[in-house]
């Protein structure tokens, strides 16, 4: 294993952490997204590029814009009751 | 169940997990090492077999044609029961006036970045055979790009961009064009998606037969899937009337 992959690999455990302790789900929903990007930057020093394309547009694109809307719809629901 | 017993299973089933995990990772291969012989033979055979460059798009939609068919129809499937789920927000409930984003600078680069990655999108699916890329990422790219017009803007933009009727439209014909690559290869006289198609020199554009048809193919599939997706998530958030 190169550094650049340890390095990589312990970038994705910090990010996982990160999203688990973060407790506000805006922000939650925020770091999810950079946690994909970091899946991305593995995928590709594990030279898979394909992969890597995949994980920028599910999981710091798309997945993101689904749980942001989800939020602002429960967080108006909520300020309605 | 008391406290003391619940710590006490806890500590039993911890330390058997951590055991089994430690006996598994002591016997995993070295890092980096592949027995696999499959990969080896998609290695060898795939650039001479299908003149596509990417072994992966030869294997998605070559050898495993079939599997990607199967693909294309779950995400298919999950839009329809998206789409049936959230279809009770009927269009005019759409309070189009709310979300519209009035600062400049955002809409100036929403004006860049729309084109920019409309035509990225369409650039991964079309090279996909002979780069990185491939139906899938380039349809995402090419359905988020026509999103961010509502993010950059407003609703009412993108539905105008956007109908839903259109959106409908280019995913049942990416969805039904692949099964129709399919069975051009039945009629052809060989097998279901087989390439009836000439592969092509190796590197050029029109080159890997078939491969190009169905990354076309379930490249429109997802981008439809995408914009019918992002349409009815936005509708639901932007509906007056409460149920």
């Amino acid at each position: 294993m190169i550094p650049l992959q340890a390095v990589t690999l312990a970038l994705v455990a910090a990010g996982g952490l990160a999203v688990v302790l973060a407790r506000d789900v805006v922000r939650q929903a925020f770091v999810n997204g950079f946690y994909g990007l970091s899946l991305v930057v593995l995928f590709l020093v594990f030279q898979a590029p394909d992969v890597a394309l995949s994980a920028i547009t599910v999981g710091s694109a798309a997945a993101p814009l689904v749980i942001a809307i989800s939020i602002a719809r429960v967080h108006r629901r909520e300020r309605k009751r | 169940m008391s406290r003391r017993l619940r710590t006490g299973l806890f500590l039993v089933g911890g330390a058997g997990l951590w055991a089994l995990l430690g006996w598994a990772f002591a016997g995993l291969p070295a890092f980096g090492d592949y027995h696999g012989v499959y990969g080896r033979l998609v290695n060898r055979d795939s650039l001479g077999q299908t003149h596509a460059m990417s072994a992966i798009a030869a294997v998605t939609f070559d050898y495993r044609g079939f599997d990607t068919l199967g693909e294309d129809f779950i995400l298919f499937a999950s839009v329809l029961g998206v789409a049936l789920l959230l279809r009770q927000v009927r269009e005019r409930d759409v309070d189009a006036r709310q979300a519209v984003e009035e600062s400049e600078p955002v809409r100036a680069v929403g004006a860049i970045a729309v084109p920019a990655f409309f035509l990225l999108g369409l650039f991964v699916i079309a090279h996909g055979y002979l780069t990185p890329g491939g139906g899938f990422q380039g349809g995402v790219v090419v359905g988020l790009a026509l999103v961010l017009v509502s993010i950059a803007t407003d609703y009412r933009s993108y539905a105008r961009l956007v109908h839903k009727s259109l959106a409908d439209l280019v995913e049942g014909v990416g969805a039904g064009a692949y099964v129709a690559v399919g069975v051009g290869g039945l009629v052809a006289g060989s097998a279901f998606l087989e390439s009836f198609v000439s592969r092509g020199k190796i590197g050029e554009l029109t080159s890997s037969g078939t491969i190009a048809l169905l990354s076309w193919a379930s490249g429109l599939e997802v981008a439809g899937a995408t914009l019918l997706l992002a349409s009815e998530f936005l509708e639901e958030l932007l509906a007056r009337r409460r149920r």
